[in-house]
């Protein structure tokens, strides 16, 4: 599905990414370009630093270094201490989507999906509700609205999860294993909304462990171990003619995990 | 029962009601409006407050549970007054139930704000807010929820609690039960009024308990 065009707006610009907890060092200097328009699967084993990275462009993280620089000249240099106006300038920037969906259980899925405009944008309620109505339309669950989240099974959850971000119209979208929690049968539908969402061209990062869905959405694949970026490429050529020995390993053992 | 015995009965049930409405059951409802007024706050000191502000809410909640409640009252009302200050009796059983709760409460209050996820906290940052906003729109009304059942064992025992403030001249129904005793021996008879009284009072609020729960509990699966 590759539509990205070299010259598109950078979006998200990351440049050498690191980040310790204690003596664990997490990332060691990542780097990442996001265009507008791009999908990005970050991939590789647990405790690669994959979620760690999405989480810092988000702000849900704070690097101990390098720098963030986001699209219309944001700039957050984590050599030193960051402002809580620079946090919440990046946060207003993208919006997540977690493995775990964690929906506020004590609003309905209107609710949740019109707090932020309303509450933090001040968008007028009555648009904020048109705007929610017509997403949760898209992704089939406008009968759903007045549900509670523990009304819904896992799959409605996280697409209202889906729709609970895209209602603060982010340049940047992040998924963090959106599908990880889901009950197999369940993932399906979920990775349907995603792939609906990289066709209307938005910007999209995504941690993820479903290899086929990464090849068939992302145009760019980012190999993580252990903290360093390993090899990135266009899913074409990565998953078919992967250049290093530890990609090699990751895929075989994915793609092929009874040998 | 003596004939005698069932007239005090009748001569007392005024008395004591007397004192259950304009004792007992206020006492309970200021101070535990106050105390929870303040238990909130020591919460908060002790989840976000500064270093100093944290130990000093520790050092209150763990100086308000470790003494009895009775010695708090006295301290209160027979203390203060040796160093100059005189405080009326309903005003100090009020001052002295309401730290006493507040000390109880502000656990349960911090225990109740650490029970909601840490996704709660992620998933309202990444929509944009604040900490106060996300306290006070997402997390605080979960912790309430949590919170009702052992805050609402905190209010039942305040009320039995009230029964203290008879021995600093406050006028409840226990020292009403107390003064009609005295005067016309029938202990076993006015006691036992004075306990009917009390275990209707929590057994409304019990009813009240259950149903604030159900209603909380409308939108969490279970």
């Amino acid at each position: 599905m590759s539509h990205t065009d070299p010259s598109a707006p950078v979006v998200l610009q990351a440049t050498g990414l690191s980040k310790s907890f204690g003596d664990l060092q997490v990332l060691r200097s990542i780097d990442l370009t996001i265009r507008k328009g791009e999908v990005v699967a970050l991939i590789g084993p647990s405790g690669s630093g994959k979620t760690t990275v999405l989480r810092s462009l988000n702000g849900l993280e704070v690097p101990d270094g390098g720098v963030l620089t986001v699209g219309d000249g944001l700039e957050l240099d984590f050599s030193y201490p960051i402002s809580d106006v620079h946090r919440y300038a990046l946060r207003d920037r993208s919006a997540m989507v977690f493995q775990a969906h964690n929906l506020f259980p004590h609003k309905t899925v209107l609710q949740n999906v019109i707090e932020g405009p309303t509450v933090v944008h001040k968008v007028p309620r009555d648009r904020a509700v048109a705007d929610a109505r017509e997403l949760l339309e898209r992704v089939g669950l406008l009968e759903k609205q007045d549900a509670y989240p523990h009304q819904l099974s896992g799959g409605q959850q996280q697409r209202v999860g889906i729709v609970r971000a895209l209602a603060l119209k982010p340049d940047l979208l992040l998924f963090d294993e959106p599908t990880s929690a889901l009950d197999p049968e369940l993932v399906g539908e979920v990775l349907s909304v995603i792939k609906q969402l990289a066709t209307e061209g938005w910007t999209m990062a995504i941690v993820t462990h479903e290899l086929q869905f990464a090849r068939q959405v992302a145009d760019e694949v980012v190999f993580m171990a252990d903290g360093v970026v390993v090899e990135r490429g266009a899913p074409a050529t990565f998953f078919t003619a992967p250049e290093h020995e530890r990609t090699k390993q990751f895929l075989d053992r994915l793609l092929n995990p009874f040998g | 029962m003596t004939p005698d015995t069932w007239d005090l009965v009748q001569e007392a049930l005024w008395p004591l009601l007397r004192g259950t409405l304009v004792g007992t059951i206020p006492l309970a409802l200021v101070s535990m409006a106050l105390g929870l007024v303040l238990a909130l706050a020591v919460a908060f000191a002790r989840l976000y407050g500064s270093a100093p502000l944290r130990w000093l809410a520790r050092a209150y909640v763990s100086v308000i549970r470790g003494t009895p409640l009775l010695v708090q009252l006295f301290i209160v009302f027979y203390g203060l007054p040796s160093i100059g200050l005189r405080i009326d009796p309903w005003p100090s059983a009020v001052i002295a139930l309401s730290l006493n709760v507040a000390g109880y409460a502000a656990e349960i209050i911090r225990a109740a704000i650490q029970s909601v996820p840490k996704g709660q906290w992620e998933a309202a940052y990444t929509v944009g807010m604040n900490r106060r906003l996300t306290l006070q729109r997402i997390i605080l009304p979960q912790a309430v929820r949590v919170s009702v059942p052992p805050l609402s064992n905190s209010f039942i025992s305040l009320v039995k609690d009230t029964a203290l403030c008879s021995l600093i001249l406050v006028t409840e129904v226990f020292r009403e039960a107390q003064e009609i005793a005295a005067a016309s021996g029938e202990f076993m008879t006015l006691y036992v009024m004075a306990a009917v009284y009390y275990w209707v009072v929590c057994l409304a609020l019990s009813a009240g308990q259950s149903r604030l729960e159900t209603r909380l509990e409308r939108h969490v699966a279970h």
